[in-house]
């Protein structure tokens, strides 16, 4: 599924990369711990969470992360916006809980 | 702790060796080393198989010297067979490695965890992406591990 759907079907806010929404998500990973994520996301998933600093990026980026949706309503720091930049991870972010976030995703993806 | 492993003696002139200083704490940076090492792993064109099990270890062991090292450096030494990192820092070293290697044992401060990281998941996950895992540390000295990652 395409990038754009998800934010298209969240009413999600992109922060930045919108030029990257084309890019392919397969599925969906919640967590708050980083070396959780890093562990068990899979690839080209889109990764839902409440931590708005840079090192959520340089995780997205090492294990192939389509995207990066923060929930609840929390904003990226500006350094992780400008590390997303240049990384190229699109963040975006809702704000919807990440139950009900997972749950509209969980719907898309599992089709 | 300075003492080179029979291992050292298989690395050829043939080898990438790239070597990072990382600073303690310092959070912004921190991911940078293991980044390189990555983009590196993409040119040389190992399969994507290897290359997340580098990342992940080579980020765990990166965040381990950021968190608890004062500082260190993060080493890879490459060569079509296999990937050697090696993470030695000069922190306050583990008192008990089996303790160390229990999922969800942490020894990190509050502020860190708030932030995600000291889940006690960094060396067992560098284990489950290792061939080979050695920790050689000195209380009050610092840790050296050394990672090795075979390429089939």
């Amino acid at each position: 599924m395409k990038l754009s759907e998800i934010v298209t079907e969240l009413g999600a806010e992109v922060k930045c990369c919108a030029e990257s929404l084309q890019r392919e998500v397969k599925w969906c990973y919640c967590s708050d711990l980083l070396s959780d994520v890093m562990a068990n996301a899979e690839k080209d998933s889109i990764w839902i969470t409440l931590q708005t600093h840079p090192n959520t990026i340089a995780v997205a980026s090492l294990i192939n992360l389509s995207a990066i949706l923060i929930s609840r309503g929390a904003s990226p720091d500006n350094e992780t916006v400008e590390k997303a930049i240049r990384e190229n991870i699109p963040v975006l972010t809702t704000n919807l809980p990440t139950f009900e976030a997972a749950g509209i995703l969980y719907k898309m993806l599992s089709k | 702790m300075d003492k080179k492993g029979p291992k050292e003696q298989l690395t050829t002139s043939k080898d990438i060796n790239l070597q990072y200083a990382i600073k303690g704490l310092d959070l912004l940076a921190a991911g940078e080393a293991s980044s390189n090492i990555k983009h590196t792993l993409q040119l040389i064109g190992f399969s994507p198989a290897i290359i997340r099990k580098a990342a992940i270890a080579a980020y765990e062991a990166e965040m381990n010297i950021v968190i608890h090292g004062r500082q260190g450096f993060l080493k890879a030494v490459i060569n079509p067979k296999r990937i050697e990192l090696i993470a030695e820092d000069t922190g306050p070293g583990i008192h008990d490695i089996d303790l160390a290697m229990t999922e969800g044992y942490s020894t990190a401060p509050d502020y860190i965890r708030e932030m995600g990281f000291g889940a006690g998941m960094g060396l067992p996950n560098i284990k489950n992406c290792a061939d080979e895992l050695t920790i050689d540390s000195s209380v009050g000295k610092g840790t050296i591990l050394r990672i090795i990652i075979n390429n089939y």
